[in-house]
């Protein structure tokens, strides 16, 4: 068994939620550096070059990129053969976000309750994600989203009839209602199969996949291809003025499923896309 | 769709929000005050009750925001827009109270574009998620209203040449409905 002290995790949580926030990964950079150049309207390109010019403020001057900091979701891959010392593991990722949000002037934008609504003032709870794998390492992915994005995701349970035609027909209609809402250029992350509660985290996963990244399936990495082309036709463009620049990239995950189903995920996210890794 | 920046100074008055039309760029200097969600809920819940209106809306502009935290020696952190459409069941009634002019981002429906066509009242667009960038417009920021409601409390802000487009003018023109078809390709 390798020992690792829940103060290390905390340390580290509370590093990445900073590091996230201030610091756009440079595959989001590149993607809409790179379609400032292609872009054909004049009120789009004016958008994505402000969208670089506010990256470059957030990393100099050590403020978030969006002031909607999101919330905090956390995928925690634990190796069989550690053993956390120090404290509740489950805590010490808490006390890590509090830390960081605080430390790092982050908004603090999460409420106790779905109805009654009081905040927390700490940004906590996260949403935690914790996955049991060989080894004696630990991969933490801290993936702060925000909800301008997170509003317009939506979970499709489609019959095995409606096949890879009903999945991308769903995919663009998602994209499409989504409209100027979630921040175009989004990134779009979707799951296909497990059931309804895996589709959710299958979408989710995939978005911690780099812009540009395929599946090793070959007929998922062409629906990514194909989804990425007739997401840009539809005319959406940056903040929904026009424009052939309405997704950066969709990356889909797939699991296997029941005989009686086709569950579908699509998790629309922002041209701030964030994320931080780590491995202890 | 002009060209050229107007330049608008806070307050706004019926009559200028009329003369801005969809697809002006414009650059804001003056007083505006944030309030999301929450703020709105409490605002018109509180009339309701009798109780007045933390600030007077008559020809005023609210930015749907809720800054992140300044850092020492800063009036605010990053400040961008949130997404509109979570206030359209509120904005109908404030443009009413007076309010001529709303910054956001995203779709609004048909009562508030109705609103804005009836009182004199203007949309327009921030650049979502460019919070950083904006900060740097806003030269004093206090908040006057529901500080309990932490980001989401009713600020103050002091801006200059604040950037925007006009999305949904007071005749009901609409740039998120001309401009995207303009790029479809079939």
């Amino acid at each position: 068994m390798r020992e690792i002290n829940v103060e290390t995790v905390k340390n580290e949580i509370a590093r990445m939620c900073i590091e996230a926030n201030y610091d756009l990964n440079p595959d989001v950079y590149n993607a809409i550096e790179g379609a400032c150049a292609s872009e054909p309207s004049p009120i789009g390109r004016n958008i994505l070059s402000q969208l670089v010019k506010n990256a470059d403020i957030a990393k100099a001057s050590r403020k978030p990129i969006c002031q909607d900091t999101g919330m905090a979701v956390i995928f925690m891959e634990v190796g069989q053969d550690v053993h956390f010392v120090g404290g509740d593991i489950t805590e010490a990722v808490n006390e890590g976000v509090r830390k960081g949000y605080t430390e790092g002037y982050l908004r603090k934008s999460v409420v106790s309750d779905p109805i009654e609504r009081v905040n927390t003032k700490d940004n906590t709870p996260a949403v935690i994600h914790y996955n049991i794998v060989p080894g004696d390492k630990v991969k933490i992915d801290v993936a702060p989203k925000g909800f301008g994005s997170e509003n317009m995701s939506k979970v499709y349970m489609l019959k095995p009839s409606d096949g890879l035609e009903g999945v991308k027909d769903a995919v663009i209609d998602c994209i499409k209602k989504a409209g100027p809402n979630p921040c175009p250029p989004m990134v779009v992350g979707v799951g296909i199969g497990g059931n309804f509660e895996k589709v959710t985290e299958l979408a989710k996963r995939a978005l911690l996949r780099p812009i540009g990244s395929h599946s090793p399936i070959e007929y998922v990495k062409q629906t990514e291809e194909e989804l990425l082309e007739r997401a840009n036709a539809l005319g959406i463009g940056p903040q929904g003025l026009g424009g052939r620049t309405t997704v950066l990239g969709i990356n889909i995950e797939t699991y296997p499923t029941h005989i009686a189903g086709l569950p579908l995920a699509v998790n629309i996210s922002c041209h701030v896309t964030r994320h931080a890794s780590a491995i202890l | 769709m002009s060209d050229k920046t107007i330049n608008i100074t806070t307050p706004i008055s019926r009559e200028t929000a009329r003369s801005l039309k969809a697809g002006d760029s414009v650059s804001i200097s003056g007083v505006i005050y944030t309030a999301r969600d929450a703020a709105h809920k409490r605002m018109l819940e509180n009339l309701e009750k009798g109780i007045p209106l933390p600030v007077e809306l008559k020809d005023q502009t609210i930015y749907f925001a809720g800054p992140s935290p300044a850092k020492p020696g800063e009036p605010i952190g990053s400040v961008g827009p949130t997404t509109s459409y979570r206030m359209d069941a509120y904005s109908p009634k404030t443009i009413e109270l007076g309010l001529t002019c709303m910054i956001g981002k995203g779709a609004r429906n048909n009562d508030v574009i109705e609103a804005m066509k009836m009182y004199g009242a203007v949309y327009i667009g921030a650049v979502g998620g460019a919070g950083a960038l904006i900060s740097g417009c806003v030269k004093k920021a206090e908040v006057v209203a529901y500080p309990d409601l932490g980001s989401e409390a009713i600020h103050r802000l002091e801006v200059e040449n604040f950037p925007g487009i006009v999305i949904i003018d007071s005749e009901g023109t609409n740039l998120y409905e001309t401009e995207p078809p303009k790029y479809i390709q079939a």
